[in-house]
């Protein structure tokens, strides 16, 4: 006796949180009803194997049939089809969405393409998680990216208009696109000690205050002309003289350090130096006031009064432009600067 | 030309993509009714096309109104080639003529395609203009209304209830006009979707037509379905109860209108149970009489007319009133006459109600059944009805005479069905045999006298379980006893019924779910060969399924079923019984003795002991299913016997007095006789497998309970979660050496593990209740058992339902469940502002059901809540709203049963009743056979969802899925499935939100008075 056919539709769809985990994480039916059994699921509601096994088929099929619409989430809404109270439509959006950090980690930057795409069965091997799962992330990346990326407006909400995720997750995923098309560089072995989070903070930062276009290059100036570069250290150094515990590395290494920071901004005009960004602020400033185990503490200290100087500079003319680059630039290195 | 029909086209959302290269759609639409057909614009390059049309307007006979289906084509244009169909949609806009209903049918309809299944959706906007028809001899039926509901629909009250109606229509089946290299899937099935639309519209006004004969107004239990005979053709045949019914809904008619007479009628004060004593004893078994006739190949042209088959059997007064018992005497003889005379005017005196009004329902009989095997390639003008008329004709010929042998005179809870396998047709009914209150069957019979006489009588809740055939002429033998509650009457020992558990009967415990499951191997044979092999089998077949009820049930430690649906199917090498019934204990009936086997050989040692072992297994299970279903009737007589009947719990009061008198004592001695001794005789290996097959059927797992009836006995206490599903499964069996005992064990566990599933898969829902479990069985290929399920789980609250007594509480929430049938029965009582004293001052317990909380004010409230009701298109369309966790937009409930819990049905839309087909050739590509048709019935779910929301309802009550007829060919990659559905669309309120809304409301008197008496009883 073989079972044929085997189906349950409810006039409300029944909506398995926990197997819906499963399907998410990539799982065959075969692994998905293994881990159930050993969830010790059998024994709690006395079901057979065979039971087990009917039902994880059904919601699988089920979950097959939503993931057309969940491509489109305002279609999940619309759709006749399927009768699902608003808060489990929400669930299953949101976690339809939601990705692994391992696993952003590894395409955060990358460009979506069909190659990134092949690189999947790499990602996979390296991070754990499912070939599955991994597709599901990476085309969910790039489906937001194509809707948004020729958008006007607020990323977040274009994001959250037409995926309906929650506020934190459209956030996220506002970070992912950003990345992938500025192809921001986050790979590199000196960035691995840097989550998905530290990245996502920066680009928020980043979207929010800096538009394309505006002309860096004026900035070089305060390194270019020596003079300006002394009067910058000296008053920086009045200001911290005895306030700061690495005083001295700091004062040895002031120039080097602005020469940094000055000069990733007049990267940021060219398209192809962007991607270095992360790299750059990890070389040219993290990692120096690291290995002179500066506290985080000093750190801002350095950037605030660094940053605040500048309005002293009579022979400095562009005031506005330096604190919208600043105020971001010192936000994203206090969030880079950790072990 | 006596009505306008005006059609909108609004706007489309979610097309398919038809061009290619730009991704594309351009969308039109056609709208077609009858043979004129409007076109809308072409909406250039668009997926959400908006043609806000103009009006367009069909002039057309009220005739065609309700035979056709308005069909809406949605067409991609195509300036090079045939424009491409997108998809259909059908709208049936009965509805709309009658007044009571939908007003206006508008919202979003799947766009269907046979092929595609859903494609988008599509606006559309539906009214009627009906003008007065002044024709006498008109055709139509305009106005009938029509209820699948097999009760007396809430907010309606019966003023009378005329009987059986029934009709069928034939049509060549346009799937056999088509050779098969020809014939396109597509026009096929659009052919027969189209057809059976048609046909199912010229039946429904037939039957209406019936109705307005018979002076009625409606149509209840309105039972439809089609017979897919093949070659001999399309069969749709329908079967109802014609009423006249009174609206309940607008206060008008109730509140100070109430005390003068409505209408025609004479405005009858209710009376309770009419005379629990009229009627002496006799015995009854509870399912004895089937008939098996074959006719293969006579013609049946006598009758011209087709389907008042004149058989005229004069109705004796026979039996039943030959025995006119001690107690009753003449007024029993007047009671019964009368009825009679209110029935013999009716050639079939059936009712496919299973619930009634109080008091309808005098006493049962027990289940009569007819089966007939038939030929249809003998049918000899197959285009004809005649034939199937006067096969189904002879049946229910059968069923009445089966009825009279009962003593009864009526048979409800009557049901036909068919099972066809090739050229082989088993055509069944069922029904309960049943003596009825003449008051409701016709007006101007009751006599005042009578009514007064039976107001006399107190009234008792176990009158439907006296036995109404002659105790010393009875057609079976069967144990009779003194009845357990008022012990005038003789009861039987078990009593099987069709019918639902009437509301006033006292059970014990809770209920269960009880199947008898058995196959049977045949031969492959042809034509009369096979034909007279079926009919052999099937008295086997009943008489099995029978033992093994009765089994089960004594194994459950109950006494009675109701709801029993036995089903035969045919197939080429094989005969499936399916038996589904719900257990309970009542009160009335005697406690059922247990099992007890019997060895053939009693000298073997180890094979007594294993009698022994298995005899103790049995007693075990009896012992644990009493506990689990709180089976605790007080003091039990098996310790006793031969002392008097020990006291009915409850309403005892009033008749200790009389149960200790001596004379009962020895009357009762006489009768008890050897209850306990149901014997199981252990002769052969197959009598094992029997018992072995007693005891693997699984109790649901705790905090389960199911029930094939409406509501569960014993439960009352429901909440509002309801979840209704139909769950389908296929199994191939081995053809290996199939015997009748593999077979039997493979059906079985297909059943069990589908029950397993279902409880496995609600379990979130505990403590929940599976109502209104449906299986049905068929066998769509030599080696292949489909079952299908559909029912309902409701959750119930534990905390109360744990108490075995009735708290007011929970009497008042059982109440509520039944509220209209109490309400729409006590209209005078209802007006105690009106009237100081009470004309007809009601018994105690007309007293309490009249004030509980669900009387007045309720229907009071519904009109207010009528206005706020958060229902319509208007809220359908809100569905597009961003998602919110407390929103309920849209959401449209559907149930088998009649009510909706925690909530007031306040306004019937009209009828659903649809069918779909459904075809695939690419059925891998489509997740093989499970994911096509899952996606089918989720489509079809959704079609009957938007139709309900368009007509401004939220729910679908007595929502049942008739066919579910499933083919595949896997090795074409090919797969079809014909689905029909039908229901009641509603608007219902939440019953907490009918309390925020009147509690608003200024209080009236009336509602003060009621609150009042609610509290003190």
């Amino acid at each position: 006796m073989t079972s044929e056919l085997d189906i349950f539709v409810g006039n409300t769809t029944l909506i398995d949180e926990d197997v819906y985990r499963l399907w998410l994480d990539g799982y065959s039916v075969t692994d998905a009803v293994a881990l159930r059994v050993r969830s010790g699921i059998l024994e709690q509601t006395g079901a057979t194997a065979a039971v087990l096994q009917s039902d994880t088929m059904d919601h699988y099929r089920t979950f097959h049939m939503l993931e057309r619409l969940l491509h489109a989430p305002p279609k999940l809404l619309h759709q006749l089809i399927f009768q699902i109270p608003p808060s489990r439509q929400a669930l299953l959006i949101e976690r339809y969405y939601a990705f692994d950090e391992a696993f952003v980690r590894e395409v955060l930057g990358k460009k979506l393409s069909k190659g990134t795409k092949k690189d999947l069965d790499d990602i996979s091997t390296k991070t754990g998680i499912t070939l599955k799962s991994c597709r599901r992330q990476f085309d969910n990346f790039k489906r937001v990216f194509k809707v948004v990326e020729e958008m006007r407006g607020s990323l977040v909400d274009n994001i959250q208009q037409h995926f309906l995720l929650s506020d934190r997750l459209a956030r996220d995923y506002a970070a992912i696109v950003f990345f992938a098309n500025n192809r921001f560089e986050t790979g590199k072995k000196k960035l691995q000690y840097l989550s998905f989070g530290d990245f996502a903070f920066c680009a928020e930062l980043m979207i929010q205050n800096w538009t394309l276009g505006a002309d860096l290059k004026e900035l070089k100036v305060l390194v270019a002309d020596k003079d300006l570069l002394d009067l910058h250290k000296s008053l920086v150094c009045t200001a911290l003289r005895g306030k700061l515990g690495v005083f001295s590395e700091m004062e040895a290494n002031f120039k080097n350090l602005s020469r940094g920071l000055v000069n990733v901004a007049a990267k940021l005009t060219h398209n192809k130096d962007v991607r270095d960004l992360f790299v750059d602020l990890v070389e040219k400033f993290v990692e120096p006031c690291r290995s002179d185990h500066w506290p985080l503490s000093d750190v801002r200290f350095f950037l605030n009064q660094y940053s605040a100087s500048v309005h002293s500079l009579d022979g400095f003319r562009h005031q506005a432009l330096w604190d919208r680059y600043m105020g971001t630039l010192r936000g994203c290195l206090l969030r880079l600067y950790h072990d | 030309m006596p009505g306008k029909l005006k059609v909108k086209i609004v706007a489309g959302r979610h097309l398919p993509v038809m061009d290619r290269a730009s991704d594309l759609t351009d969308a039109f639409v056609e709208v077609k009714f009858g043979n004129t057909t409007f076109k809308t614009d072409v909406y250039l390059k668009s997926l959400n096309p908006q043609w806000n049309s103009e009006w367009f307007k069909f002039e057309v006979d009220d005739e065609d109104l309700q035979d056709e289906p308005l069909q809406i084509t949605v067409l991609d244009h195509d300036t090079y080639s045939a424009n491409d169909a997108i998809g259909k949609v059908y709208i049936d806009i009965d509805p709309l003529l009658y007044s009571e209903a939908a007003t206006v049918i508008s919202g979003w309809f799947p766009i269907y395609d046979t092929i595609h299944g859903i494609r988008g959706e599509i606006n559309v906007v539906v009214k009627v203009d009906l003008f007065n028809d002044l024709n006498r001899f008109r055709q139509s039926s305009c106005g009938v209304k029509f209820f699948c509901t097999t009760s007396i629909p809430k907010c309606y009250r019966a003023v009378i209830i005329h009987g059986f109606v029934e009709e069928l229509v034939v049509n060549e089946d346009p799937e056999y006009q088509w050779i098969d290299r020809i014939r396109t899937p597509r026009a096929s099935n659009e052919a027969r979707q189209r057809l059976i639309s048609l046909m199912s519209g010229e039946l429904q006004r037939k039957i209406g037509l019936k109705v307005l004969e018979m002076r009625g107004n409606a149509v209840v239990g309105y039972l439809q379905c089609f017979d897919l005979e093949g070659e001999s053709g399309l069969v749709v045949r329908a079967i109802g109860t014609a009423c006249t019914l009174d609206k309940l809904s607008s206060p008008a008619a109730f509140l100070p209108a109430c005390n003068s007479p409505s209408k025609e009628m004479k405005e009858i004060p209710f009376n309770e149970d009419p005379n629990p004593n009229t009627h002496s004893s006799g015995p009854s078994t509870p399912l004895k009489n089937q008939t098996y006739s074959f006719s293969p190949s006579k013609s049946y042209s006598r009758q011209s007319s087709s389907s008042d088959t004149d058989l005229s059997l004069t109705p004796k007064t026979g039996m039943g009133s030959g025995s006119a018992g001690k107690e009753g005497g003449p007024f029993k003889a007047l009671l019964r006459q009368q009825t009679q005379s209110a029935l013999e005017q009716r050639e079939f005196p059936f009712f496919t109600l299973t619930a009634f009004p109080p008091g309808f329902l005098v006493h049962v009989g027990g289940v009569v059944s007819a089966r007939s095997v038939k030929l249809l390639d003998r049918i000899h003008n197959p285009d004809e009805p005649e034939t199937r008329d006067a096969w189904w004709a002879e049946i229910r010929q059968e069923i009445k005479s089966h009825a009279k042998a009962l003593g009864c005179h009526a048979v409800v809870g009557y049901s036909e069905s068919t099972s066809i396998c090739e050229e082989v047709c088993i055509l069944s009914a069922s029904g309960t045999a049943a003596v009825l209150n003449p008051r409701f069957l016709q007006d101007g019979t009751v006599e005042g006298c009578l009514e007064q006489r039976l107001e006399e009588n107190l009234p008792t809740r176990c009158g439907f379980c006296h036995i109404p055939y002659d105790e010393l002429n009875m057609p079976f033998p069967a144990h009779l006893t003194y009845c357990y509650n008022c012990r005038k009457q003789k009861v039987p020992d078990v009593l099987f019924t069709t019918i639902d558990l009437p509301t006033d009967a006292t059970v014990i415990g809770k209920g269960c779910l009880i199947q008898a499951r058995l196959c049977r191997l045949k031969k492959k044979a042809q034509a009369e060969a096979n034909a007279t092999a079926i009919s052999n089998l099937l008295p086997f077949m009943e008489y099995e399924v029978h033992t093994q009820l009765m089994n089960k049930l004594k194994l459950k430690g109950m006494n009675a079923l109701f709801g029993l649906r036995i089903q035969i199917t045919v197939g080429e090498n094989m005969l499936m019984g399916l038996a589904s019934a719900t257990g309970v204990y009542l009160a009335a009936l005697p406690t059922p003795g247990g099992i007890q086997i019997a060895g053939k050989t009693p000298n073997d040692g180890s094979y007594e002991q294993h009698i022994s072992h298995m005899q103790k297994k049995i007693n075990d299970t009896i012992a644990k299913n009493k506990e689990l279903y709180e089976i605790n009737p007080p003091e039990i007589s098996e310790e006793i016997i031969g002392s008097p009947i020990p006291e009915p719990r409850q309403r005892s009061r009033l008749l200790r007095s009389q149960s200790e008198s001596s004379d009962e004592v020895t009357e009762l001695d006489l009768s008890h006789g050897k209850k306990d001794a149901f014997v199981l005789e252990i002769d052969d290996t197959d009598a094992m497998e029997d018992v072995h097959s007693l005891l693997t059927d699984v109790p649901p797992p705790s905090g389960f309970y199911s029930c094939n009836t409406e509501i569960m006995p014993g439960i009352n206490n429901w909440t509002s979660e309801i979840q209704m599903f139909t769950s389908v499964r296929v199994i191939r069996l081995s053809s290996l050496n199939l015997t009748n005992q593999a077979l039997n064990k493979n059906f079985n566990d297909l059943c069990e593990n589908l029950l397993k599933s279902l409880y496995f898969k609600l379990r979130s829902m505990i403590p929940c209740c599976l109502c209104h479990v449906n299986f049905t069985v068929s066998l769509p290929e030599d080696e292949l058992i489909q079952v299908t399920v559909t029912a309902v789980a409701i959750t119930f609250d534990k905390n109360q339902a744990l108490q075995t007594t009735k708290t007011p509480v929970e009497k008042s929430l059982q109440r509520a469940s039944t509220d209209n049938e109490e309400l729409l029965q006590f209209p005078l009582e209802l007006c105690s502002d009106s009237l100081p004293s009470h004309p007809f001052p009601p018994a105690k317990e007309h007293l309490e059901s009249a004030s509980s909380n669900s009387g007045i004010p309720a229907a009071q409230r519904a009109m207010t809540v009528e206005k706020a009701s958060p229902v319509g298109d208007g809220n359908f369309r809100n569905r597009s709203a961003p998602p919110c966790a407390n929103s309920t937009v849209g959401v449209v409930k559907m149930t088998p049963l009649s009510f909706i819990p925690g909530a007031k049905i306040t306004k019937y839309l009209g009828i659903i009743n649809m069918f779909f087909i459904r075809e695939t050739t690419s059925l891998r590509e489509e997740g093989g056979v499970s994911g096509f048709l899952h996606a089918f019935i989720a489509e079809v779910f959704a079609m009957v969802r938007a139709h309900v929301a368009a007509l401004g309802g939220n729910a679908v009550v007595s929502y049942i899925m008739k066919q579910c007829v499933f083919m595949e060919n896997p090795n074409k990659n090919q797969a079809q499935c014909l689905i029909n559905v039908s229901g009641d669309a509603v608007v219902f309120v939440r019953e907490s939100d009918l309390e925020v809304v009147s509690s608003q409301q200024p209080t009236t008197n009336c509602q003060s008075s009621c609150t009042e008496g609610e509290v003190t009883t």
